[in-house]
């Protein structure tokens, strides 16, 4: 492979949350609009002074991001439109970084956000891919809760995981939320709890599953010098990967794309797993969590269980890990769910995380994990980033 | 195991009736395939003309070499499950009305692995065989069956949401006159049928007694099927048009058209009739529990799809009845449409048509298999096989060539 270009004198500034809601009666481009009037406001900026434009939406109706520059008035030179689900925050960031770095644009504003209404998350799943619709969909209609389940029932035979395995992740989680004012889940979750909720699609139980809701999510890329200029505290970029349909003759996903990419993302940042400080994974399911320790190196295959036996992933344990409450406990804002592990990063490595601050982190991986288009997830992503 | 098929559950007319619901019907024109398969009781999917690779979900090009020849063939229908759920919660009315609802992931031995409704006999690690059934949207469906039968198989809930078993449902076969339409109202009792309405018209005629209860019906009458249809709609689970009205005769030999309009009178007005005046009751009970409403069987003379000598004239009726079908199919789902055509009959109107012809037997078994195993198209005798295998050939040479 050719030697890759690091993303030098490039920085994330102010990671920006419109807090979330479970339902909304407002639209996408509303909730988009909103945390863009929130980063420029924040940045001291008129809105015409960014130049670049990236968005992550599944509830603009027929609009992309070229019908948002002219709903919010941008002229933007550089504009991209990200369509890879729970992956799309670390693309976004990685496209946006390259774009800053090339010059095309000088500040590029990375959004994402959706509306949830009482029938949006049904009415997403029945036409979420050509695939889906023609060769899941019909099997039930459970949605990703169904095609999860059937990922969790072979990851459990194939490598022992039980059931209590996969709570101990959504109850650290939970108890990392309640210090979270955001988070949606205001209950605490005990194991009991968890072994207890109902079935929804063996073997994923309520708990297992994320809780649909209005949101959005975004940050600005812009020059370190310019982020210094603009009294601006941001995060470096290490290294960033992405891949996508990675493995495709596995049978059954037992393992997400990461695998392929990981040395690469830890020899360009010149780091290994242990030296990482804070972890957030993208938890649409436990399982998923489970298999992103493994396939990112903080254990080996089929050492999940195991992992998560002998670590403690709160705040304050010897593995934090999805420090805000992760989308478990915060609720699943649609493509906002691609944003929500790396903003709470980039709160955690300014110093600015408030009640879920994990002392001294200098060092954060964050990981994505998107698309169910049939009968897997494609996209995966991982960035590690640092504090400035 | 499977529990033996319940009886049919005493009716509450209080109670709203179940409403006939079906799963989601969008499908890519590519995965459509998968209902023509179905239909025909194929266990086929695109398999590449170039490198081989079998294809599915179904493509537009090979997922391993980019051709776009994709030709649909019959393929091993063994597999394994790699693992399986139990949906307990759905957004979807339809499967909400069938939860709990088991499906799995199959690896099929020819390669491929699909998502699939599991019959409750296959667990996880299990071998299966895998079928493609017509969903109640009429779509071309993944099912894994046990390896080996199982007691009661056929009774599982989910697997009879794919079939139309006559077995506990009470069938209307319309003309009971003939010794088709006898074999069949017979074979349906021997299959456990809750009930067979015999239709006779003109009962002063004399007639030999057929096989379940005989009701009054002629359905070149209108009066008669609306009377009919008052009287026996909502006790109609499976409707078995048996006119199979097949004359010979051409252009020069009749002479005038009055044959022509009988017969388009018979084989297409009195169906359709019937499915005017039936087809809102019938299909308003297609969701009614386990023995809800089901299935409308076209018995249609091979002549609809390509003239047959000796009997040319006769098969404009049955072309205009073959396209009754597709109507039926596009209106009155949920319900299977099963449209049987049928060779030569054996029978006093093929008497000089030289062997191999269609018994009352042969065709009563077709019928039940077909229902059984919930097919739409299928063909009845070798002569009515050979036509469809070389119009699926090539429609435009099959019809000159028999010219
Ligand atoms: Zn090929």
């Amino acid at each position: 492979m050719t030697r890759r270009i690091s993303y030098e004198g490039v920085v994330a500034v102010l990671p920006t949350t419109i807090p979330y809601t479970r339902y909304s009666i407002q639209t996408a481009q509303w909730w988009i609009g909103s945390a863009l009037r929130e980063l420029a406001k924040s940045a001291g900026l008129q809105p015409r002074e960014i130049d670049g434009l990236c968005v992550s939406s599944f509830t603009l109706g027929a609009d992309t991001a070229v019908g948002l520059t002219q709903h919010l008035g941008l002229s933007p030179r550089w504009l991209d439109h990200i369509p890879m689900g729970g992956a799309c925050g670390i693309v976004a960031l990685r496209r946006a970084a390259r774009a800053v770095q090339a010059g095309d644009a000088d500040i590029v504003a990375c959004l994402a956000g959706d509306t949830n209404g009482p029938d949006s998350f049904r009415s997403l799943v029945s036409g979420f891919s050509r695939f889906a619709a023609d060769a899941t969909y019909p099997y039930g209609a459970a949605g990703p809760n169904g095609s999860f389940a059937l990922l969790t029932d072979a990851y459990m035979r194939s490598y022992g995981a039980t059931r209590e395995d996969f709570g101990r992740i959504c109850v650290a989680q939970r108890a990392n939320a309640l210090r979270n004012p955001q988070a949606l889940m205001k209950r605490p979750l005990t194991l009991e709890d968890y072994m207890a909720a109902r079935m929804i699609s063996d073997p994923v139980a309520l708990f297992d599953c994320v809780m649909p809701c209005a949101g959005a999510d975004a940050f600005l890329v812009m020059r370190e010098e310019a982020a210094r200029a603009m009294g601006l505290r941001g995060v470096r970029i290490l290294s960033t990967i992405e891949r996508h349909n990675g493995f495709p003759d596995d049978p059954v996903q037992l393992r997400g794309g990461w695998a392929m990419d990981v040395p690469d993302l830890y020899a360009m940042a010149g780091l290994t797993p242990g030296t990482i400080d804070v972890v957030e994974t993208y938890d649409d399911y436990p399982v998923i969590v489970m298999m992103q320790f493994e396939d990112l190196g903080f254990c080996g295959k089929g050492e999940g269980p195991d992992f998560v036996r002998s670590h403690d992933l709160t705040i304050g344990g010897d593995f934090p890990h999805n420090t805000g409450g992760g989308q478990l406990s915060v609720g699943q804002a649609g493509a906002a769910g691609g944003y929500l592990g790396l903003v709470e990063a980039m709160r955690q490595l300014t110093n600015t995380a408030g009640g879920t601050q994990v002392a001294g982190a200098r060092t954060a991986l964050v990981s994505g994990f998107g698309m169910i288009n049939y009968d897997r997830g494609l996209c995966s992503s991982a960035a590690i980033l640092a504090a400035a | 195991m499977t529990a033996p098929l319940p009886p049919r559950e005493p009716s509450d007319p209080l109670a709203p009736m179940r409403a006939a619901l079906a799963p989601q019907h969008a499908r890519s024109r590519a995965a459509v395939g998968l209902a023509a398969m179905a239909a025909r009781g194929r266990f086929a999917l695109q398999v590449c003309a170039e490198c081989a690779a079998v294809q599915y979900p179904p493509r537009d090009l090979c997922h391993r070499c980019l051709a776009a020849d994709l030709p649909w063939r019959d393929i091993q229908d063994g597999g394994t499950v790699l693992a399986a759920t139990t949906t307990r919660i759905s957004g979807d009315p339809y499967f909400r009305q069938h939860t709990p609802w088991r499906s799995g992931l199959v690896q099929l031995d020819a390669g491929p692995t699909c998502v699939a409704h599991l019959h409750r006999d296959v667990g996880t690690g299990a071998r299966a065989r895998m079928r493609l059934h017509l969903d109640k949207s009429g779509q071309g469906v993944m099912l894994a069956l046990p390896a080996k039968d199982t007691p009661n198989m056929d009774a599982d809930p989910q697997l009879r949401e794919f079939t139309a078993d006559p077995r506990g449902r009470r069938i209307l076969v319309t003309d009971g006159r003939s010794a088709f339409g006898r074999a069949i109202a017979q074979s349906m009792l021997d299959a456990g049928a809750g009930g067979v309405f015999t239709g006779i018209a003109e009962q002063w005629k004399p007639f030999t007694p057929p096989p379940g209860a005989v009701i009054d019906l002629d359905l070149t009458d209108t009066g008669s099927v609306h009377r009919m249809s008052a009287e026996f709609g909502g006790r109609i689970d499976i409707v078995i048009d048996t006119t199979l009205h097949i004359r010979p005769g051409g252009l020069l030999e009749r002479g005038t058209t009055i044959d022509a309009r009988e017969e388009m009178e018979r084989v297409y007005f009195g169906p359709l009739r019937l499915a005017q005046c039936l087809g809102p009751a019938l299909r308003a009970r297609a969701g009614d529990g386990t023995h809800a409403a089901c299935a409308w069987v076209s018995l249609i003379s091979i002549a609809g799809l390509v003239p047959q000598d000796g009997y040319r004239l006769n098969a404009a009726a049955h072309a205009a009845a073959v396209s009754l079908t597709h109507t039926l199919r596009a209106e009155l789902r949920p319900l299977k449409i099963l449209a049987a055509l049928v060779g030569p009959l054996d029978d006093a109107w093929h008497q000089h048509v030289p062997p191999p012809k269609v018994t009352p037997a042969s065709l009563a078994a077709a019928v039940l298999r077909g229902l059984k195993s919930g097919l739409e198209d299928i063909t009845v005798g070798d002569i009515a096989q050979d036509v469809m295998d070389r119009w699926t050939d090539h429609p435009a040479i099959t019809l000159r060539h028999t010219a």
